[in-house]
């Protein structure tokens, strides 16, 4: 493997956990609207 | 996939690449028809929950593609249009689009049953499941009326919408399922006559390339009857008001008009395809105005 071709593996790996981050912190704060709509106290958000 | 070297295999996919996978374009159909059906049901549901609906129709449909990539990857890569997704092209390995597939798939399912009801959750990995196994793997290789049966999992979502909210299925839905399921053949086979796709060379047995252009013309025309049926249906039972069933009648007779242009007509030069493109371009318009047209009566009359 090249430097060049690690670098780009890197960049990839990087942009791919950052997506994967921001899905995660949707879906927490979507599970919390869920659960916050299921047990009815929905007026609070 | 002799263009796949050691390295591309070692280099992870572009997230891009996944998104490619979730087919988005067409998710937009689906994700419309499947909120309609959700705001014409009776009763409420909570702004959140109406959201995680749609939201897992869209991933369930974004799963269903991804998994029809990671089974025709083979096909894709010998037809043009399909070549550059990203697996025909080596961008991705074959394995990681069945686990994307596969776990969108299990995680729209049990989100929505838990979310919403099983019933609703039910449907949706049905029409997944109808998507991929009778559509993809066994009807599209045998019958040229593949598109036909395969119309069914993109009619779901009304069904799917209508049940997250009333627990059950209405004579609506069914209706709105039949209205898309004979909309498809018209719709596709339209593009199918001057989109020349090299369905012969990947060996998919497609209306035109195994019956002709004239029986796909005829067949059009037969489906878009049926199809009418199907959207006078809802008016009909009262199962909608005055505003769908006029939308309905002069949509669908600007539908048999267009329908039927293409019907009469004998031409088979790629460049002088314009009422093919018409009536394609207004079958699209034409399931928005009446989709439109079922939330904006109940929502009127209620």
């Amino acid at each position: 493997m090249t430097p060049e071709e690690e670098r780009q593996i890197r960049a990839r790996q990087k942009s791919r956990s950052l997506v994967t981050g921001l899905v995660l912190v949707f879906l927490v704060i979507l599970f919390f609207a869920i659960t916050m709509a299921k047990i009815g106290v929905s007026d609070a958000i | 996939m002799t263009t796949v070297t050691f390295d591309s295999y070692r280099m992870p996919a572009d997230w891009r690449d996944f998104i490619a996978l979730t087919k988005p374009r067409v998710m937009t159909l689906v994700v419309f028809t499947g909120l309609c059906g959700l705001l014409a049901a009776p009763g409420n549901i909570h702004p959140v929950l109406a959201f995680t609906t749609i939201l897992c129709i869209a991933v369930g449909a974004g799963a269903a593609a991804a998994l029809n990539q990671w089974y025709e990857a083979d096909i894709d890569a010998k037809m043009k249009r399909t070549a550059n997704r990203p697996l025909p092209a080596g961008r991705m390995d074959r394995q990681s689009a069945l686990h994307f597939g596969v776990g969108l798939s299990f995680f729209s399912v049990v989100l929505l049953g838990l979310a919403t009801n099983w019933l609703a959750a039910a449907v949706l990995a049905v029409s997944i499941l109808f998507y991929v196994i009778v559509y993809t793997i066994w009807l599209k290789p045998r019958t040229a009326q593949n598109i036909v049966i395969g119309g069914a999992a993109g009619a779901f979502p009304p069904v799917i919408g209508w049940a997250a909210v009333t627990g059950d299925i209405g004579a609506l839905p069914i209706a709105l399922f039949m209205l898309t399921f004979f909309w498809t053949p018209p719709h596709f086979w339209s593009l199918a006559l001057f989109v020349k796709t090299d369905y012969a060379a990947a060996g998919i047995p497609m209306l035109p390339v195994v019956s002709g252009e004239v029986t796909t013309r005829r067949q059009i025309w037969l489906y878009t009857a049926i199809m009418a049926a199907a959207a006078m249906a809802p008016v009909l039972l009262q199962l909608t008001g005055l505003i769908y069933g006029l939308t309905a009648l002069v949509g669908t007779a600007l539908f048999a008009v267009f329908a039927f242009q293409v019907y009469r007509r004998r031409e088979s030069d790629q460049t002088r395809m314009g009422p093919e493109r018409r009536l394609f371009k207004y079958s699209i318009l034409y399931l928005f105005l009446l989709f439109g047209a079922v939330v904006v009566d109940r929502w009127v009359l209620a």
